[in-house]
């Protein structure tokens, strides 16, 4: 791809790939999908409080990033993070209970959507001041340089977080120290109201890599597997001793920036044709035309997603409220 | 045992604690191959080695960053800021990140961080001579130590490394005992007894959260860090040549603060001077007047004496900066009004 504004609609090319993978994705996919459909709808009953960033029409990058990733590998996340919780396998359990502030959510009702975090999961934190999380996963590929664990840290962030300085800083760092980290941007073309060319001199965003001597490059992101196959290259380049990659994952924010913003900035055609690429429909179109299944057991992966969401409401709804002095608890650590 | 000064000692800390712990690295401009700008970590990359002491570039928010997520994740840094004025840089990861994450995380996530550097006046202008503490007493989830002398400092250090919470750990430029970078002479300042002192050899850790008594008296209570001790210290000889007895207490950790120490002082001598380097306006002194104020106002028999810098960014003109910076003669007026009451 070559510009910010071609948008591919054609299905995913499956030819080859492992079927359980592909039927992983999708299933990861309508999981964040449906768990943020269904929170549109509890915040308009008022059943939910506080606020919510939906990634709807950004589940490719999430799952196609985490699926090249090991269980033990970290990232960070930002304020738009359910989807890649979902993917690094946070239970939708946990995250529906802190949507819902009880004592059993993922932080025990004390961070709320901008800040799930589970680190039995390898997700550090959802970071949700602009870009703060960028320093974060590379101290985590530090941390596993100096542990020799053999670890990967990767960092999601959006087309906004690329003018804050902290991105300069960061990734100066990890290409000059040859880090295990991973930063991706998920270029979903706004950041609230302003454009990518609005805000960047220059809109190439993965050209910036450039500036840190790390390779940089554009995906389709809303292509699970393009996604996929440029975070495993990086991985292999992580692993093996050769520093950080920078990925520039094109992709679109079908929704409002935060909860209710209706987006009025957006012209009504771009938005219909970033929704005829939907990530999800373009796998499963890609998963039907090489026959790795059939419309019936694609219909099954979708509806075992909304049971699974269904459950999580469900179990959350009969969770414990927080109380009022819950937070004493956990101001600060006791060694 | 023998004679060392501040920065000999907190060095000492540091390398004791990274002996016994291989999580323990430092990160920080000029840490490594210059040893530090105040010679604080003066050959600790040929000990450690690189993958311990990292030689960052000029990106005080990107390291303290750094910092953060590598304490997330199994290590305990050591952060140096080479001014502690340049900690604003650091601000988001500071009061944002590094505070928060453990509250967000429902304590799920610890933050072992040591944020430590140099700080005071010391004729530089305004961009190299604040004191910085107070903003992060503001800041609900860090730690704030402030040691005045070596022992407390080598003690306290080591405590702070061991701690699971981000500590700002806050030294004086004045009782480093170490040349400033560009190997000028140790700083002093003439109201320092000695700057080094016995600090014994072995580790040893100093609880954070406990004053101590530095000089016990029974007529007024002065309670100083940093350089400020010292010069209350100075006041306190003084005035015993003169009939006064002055207590002076140093708080050494300002958060978690030892209001026990400090009452059970007030109750003795009802009257009661408070002192710091930082400005004056919402600054630490500020804080303990009204900490004073919650749990020792019955015990008053005069209003709280408070002692700070100016309101004003520190002027370099070394008259200016005097005048502006607490002195010796302003500590004692302050306790002489105190008495007078």
């Amino acid at each position: 791809m070559n510009t910010a504004t071609e948008i591919l609609r054609g299905p995913v090319d499956c030819a080859g790939r492992d079927p359980e993978l592909l039927r992983r994705m999708f299933r990861k996919m309508l999981e964040a999908r449906e768990f943020e459909e269904q929170l549109y709808y509890l915040f308009l009953t008022t059943a939910m409080p506080g606020t919510m960033h939906q990634a709807v029409g950004q589940e490719a990058v999430a799952v196609g990033v985490v699926s090249a990733l090991k269980p033990d590998d970290t990232i960070t996340s930002t304020h738009r993070g359910h989807a890649h919780c979902v993917a690094k396998d946070v239970p939708l359990n946990d995250m529906m209970a802190e949507m819902f502030a009880k004592r059993e959510g993922s932080c025990r009702g004390m961070g709320g959507s901008m800040h799930l975090t589970d680190f039995d999961k390898g997700m550090l934190g959802a970071f949700a001041i602009v870009g703060s999380g960028i320093p974060i996963a590379t101290g985590a590929a530090l941390s596993a340089r100096v542990r020799g664990s053999g670890q990967v840290a990767v960092s999601f962030f959006g087309d906004g977080a690329v003018n804050e300085g902290i991105f300069h800083e960061a990734l100066n760092m990890a290409s000059l120290w040859n880090l295990p980290a991973i930063y991706i941007i998920e270029n979903n073309q706004y950041a609230l109201s302003m454009t990518v060319a609005e805000s960047s001199a220059l809109p190439d965003l993965a050209a910036r890599a450039g500036a840190y001597n790390m390779p940089g490059l554009r995906v389709d992101g809303n292509d699970v597997l393009a996604v996929y196959q440029a975070t495993s290259e990086a991985v292999e380049r992580a692993r093996d001793g050769q520093g950080p990659t920078l990925i520039e994952a094109l992709t679109y924010r079908i929704r409002g920036h935060a909860r209710f913003e209706a987006a009025g900035y957006r012209p009504a055609e771009e938005v219909e044709a970033w929704k005829a690429a939907d990530p999800i429909e373009r796998l499963a179109a890609g998963m039907l035309a090489q026959g790795i299944a059939t419309e019936d057991e694609l219909n099954q992966i979708r509806a075992q997603a909304e049971a699974a969401v269904e459950d999580a409401i469900a179990y959350a709804e009969s969770c414990t409220d927080v109380g009022a002095e819950d937070y004493l608890a956990y101001i600060t650590a006791e060694n | 045992m023998r004679e060392i000064g501040l920065a000999a000692a907190v060095r000492e800390g540091m390398v004791q604690a990274m002996r016994a712990d291989p999580a323990v690295i430092v990160l920080g401009e000029d840490v490594g191959k210059f040893g530090g700008a105040f010679h604080v970590t003066h050959d600790m990359l040929d000990e450690f080695g690189p993958d311990r002491v990292w030689d960052t570039p000029i990106s005080e928010a990107g390291f303290t960053g750094l910092g953060i997520g590598a304490a997330l994740t199994g290590l305990r840094p050591i952060v140096e800021y080479q001014y502690l004025d340049f900690i604003y840089c650091a601000m988001d990861q500071v009061v944002n990140q590094a505070a928060k994450i453990h509250l967000m995380s429902g304590g799920r996530a610890r933050v072992p961080l040591v944020l430590r550097g140099p700080q005071g006046a010391t004729g530089r202008g305004a961009q190299h001579s604040q004191s910085i503490e107070a903003y992060f007493m503001h800041t609900p989830g860090i730690k704030v130590v402030a040691p005045s002398t070596p022992y407390d400092a080598k003690g306290l250090i080591i405590s702070a490394i061991r701690d699971d919470n981000p500590v700002l750990f806050v030294e004086h430029k004045l009782l480093y005992g170490a040349a400033s970078p560009g190997g000028g002479k140790a700083l002093s300042d003439s109201a320092i007894q000695a700057i080094g002192m016995d600090v014994p050899e072995e580790p040893y850790a100093i609880p954070l959260g406990s004053a101590d008594v530095k000089r016990p008296g029974e007529d007024v209570t002065v309670i100083a860090t940093l350089l400020m001790l010292h010069r209350a210290l100075a006041v306190a000889e003084e005035l015993e040549a003169e009939g006064v007895s002055v207590e002076v207490i140093d708080p050494r950790s300002l958060v978690p603060l030892d209001v026990d120490t400090i009452a059970a002082s007030i109750a003795k001598t009802n009257r009661v001077v408070v002192v710091s380097e930082d400005v004056s306006r919402a600054g630490v002194a500020a804080e303990l007047v009204a900490t004073i104020n919650d749990h020792c106002f019955y015990d008053l028999e005069a209003p709280v004496q408070r002692v700070a810098a100016a309101n004003t960014p520190i002027p370099f003109g070394p008259a200016s900066e005097r005048h502006v910076i607490p002195q010796v003669d302003d500590i004692r007026a302050a306790v002489l009004r105190a008495l007078s009451d």
